[in-house]
């Protein structure tokens, strides 16, 4: 009898554990960039632990200025992320009617793919053919690397305020 | 004695059990409050319609418009304003053809990335990318999203390393604000909008999508004009200064490098031209307007490892 009401409690805390992150609605966060990295610790320079992708479903443990401690739904990975990399928004990815009609009156969904998108700007070169694309898609080839960045710091004796 | 023991076991477990229940259903009354609360618009659209004021398809209308007022540059998705970015990238472009130099180029991203990486929006859809564009004209552009244009021009106005830094930190601080969305006519967004909300499926049918792409076109429109020829606002002009002082501070660049570069502008600048000098507020005023941010002049001091790198990447621009 005590087993089964201790099972009880433990199913109602766990149960309201939930329910209350659920109605705070604060804790469960979006990926609302192309890619993103969970970090080792809360700094740009931090070794990547895990890496993220749009519309990505995360849980935020910490809070560390502009950082987030976050877990993947699933539980496989823990580490730190950029706010800025992170919306409270669901992001749904293969939005059907019944969420373009949700999304159109509410700020709690947002909708991957729709409005301006690749479909539009293919519409648009098709329209523009004198407009040269290539380029951009060549600029966004343009990255830095975390130790290339390390070695730009040091070098340059450029020292970040409050890190990175 | 076992019975004993658990007595106050019990009496714990059933008092903790009725707080939970109770909090359970505070959560929900929460829950459920604010649902209504969202609905109120909608129950007095219908209240109009039963008592006969307003027609069903009146009703409909003013639903749809109040949320259409609602929408505003801000609800374009960082998606969104990726895509449109690319293509006010792509127009920049058509302006002033790349400089094909790969270690020019390399060094702008290194000093303009680790910059975008200490900002207060370091992530962006798609990223900070930055590109030199050929041409003598003192420009540098920025589309919304993170792809940023300097001209070789406008970096001949940068004597070192930390200039260059001013001028892609106050840039980095356009992207941030938002002021290219902010160009775009809220006639374009409410239509940009209302078609998303006529189209219900995962792909376009041909007149959605062309009359979206004719709302696409005409926002780029309102964005590159405003890049190109008119120019933004002085105050926003500004707090892209203001932006980039604290900017440059925080990455431990010497500030004042802005007004440095703003002096050598100043010198440069042709009169009449159609760059920085009809965009921008003059630098002298540009100054007037930063030069309050600092109670002293800046120390001077110059990592000569900096002033190497900036010569060897750009000396020869």
């Amino acid at each position: 009898m005590v087993k089964l009401k201790i099972s009880i409690l433990m199913f109602l805390l766990i149960g309201l554990t939930g329910f209350a992150a659920f109605a705070v609605g604060k804790s469960m966060m979006s990926i609302q960039i192309k890619k993103g990295e969970l970090r080792l610790a809360p700094s740009f320079l931090g070794k990547i632990v895990a890496r993220l992708y749009y519309g990505d479903r995360v849980y935020v443990l910490e809070e560390k200025g502009s950082w987030r401690k976050v877990g993947l739904s699933a539980g496989a990975a823990e580490g730190w992320i950029h706010a800025s990399a992170l919306t409270p928004k669901t992001i749904v990815l293969r939005a059907g009617a019944k969420d373009v009609e949700t999304a159109a009156s509410s700020d709690e969904l947002a909708l991957a793919g729709k409005g301006f998108n690749q479909q539009v700007e293919s519409e648009f070169k098709a329209k523009n053919p004198n407009l040269d694309f290539a380029w951009i898609d060549k600029m966004e080839t343009y990255v830095v690397s975390e130790e290339e960045m390390k070695q730009f710091l040091k070098k340059g004796r450029l020292s970040p305020e409050g890190g990175f | 004695m076992k019975t004993i023991s658990r007595l106050p076991l019990l009496s714990c477990v059933g008092g903790s059990m009725m707080v939970i229940i109770g909090g359970c259903l505070i959560l929900w009354m929460v829950v459920f409050g604010c649902k209504s609360m969202d609905a109120v618009t909608d129950i007095g659209t219908s209240l109009g319609v039963a008592s006969g004021v307003i027609t069903e398809t009146q009703a409909e209308s003013i639903s749809k418009s109040a949320k259409a007022v609602a929408k505003t540059f801000e609800d374009f998705t960082p998606e969104q304003e990726y895509y449109i970015g690319r293509t006010v990238g792509a127009v920049i472009l058509d302006k002033y053809k790349p400089y094909r130099n790969q270690k020019a180029n390399a060094y702008i991203n290194l000093i303009g990335q680790t910059l975008a990486k200490a900002s207060d929006m370091p992530e962006t859809f798609g990223g900070y990318h930055f590109l030199i564009q050929d041409s003598d004209e003192i420009n540098a552009l920025a589309a919304p999203g993170g792809l940023i244009f300097v001209t070789r021009g406008m970096l001949r106005c940068c004597r070192n390393e930390d200039a260059v830094a001013a001028v892609l930190a106050h840039e980095i601080s356009h992207i941030q604000a938002k002021h290219g969305l902010q160009a775009i006519k809220k006639s374009r967004v409410t239509s940009a909008i209302t078609t998303l909300g006529v189209e219900g499926v995962k792909t376009f049918g041909g007149e959605e999508l062309a009359q979206l792409t004719d709302t696409f076109e005409d926002s780029i429109s309102d964005i590159t004009a405003t890049l190109v020829n008119k120019g933004y606002s002085r105050s926003f002009e500004h707090a892209a200064d203001k932006g980039a002082v604290t900017l440059l501070s925080r990455m431990g660049y010497d500030p004042y490098a802005l007004i440095d570069m703003l002096k050598v502008m100043n010198t440069q600048l042709k009169p009449g031209g159609l760059d920085f000098a009809k965009t921008h507020p003059s630098p002298k005023s540009r100054i007037a307007d930063i030069q309050t941010l600092w109670e002293k002049p800046a120390d001077g001091t110059k990592s000569k490892a900096r002033q190497d790198r900036f010569m060897v990447a750009l000396g020869g621009i």
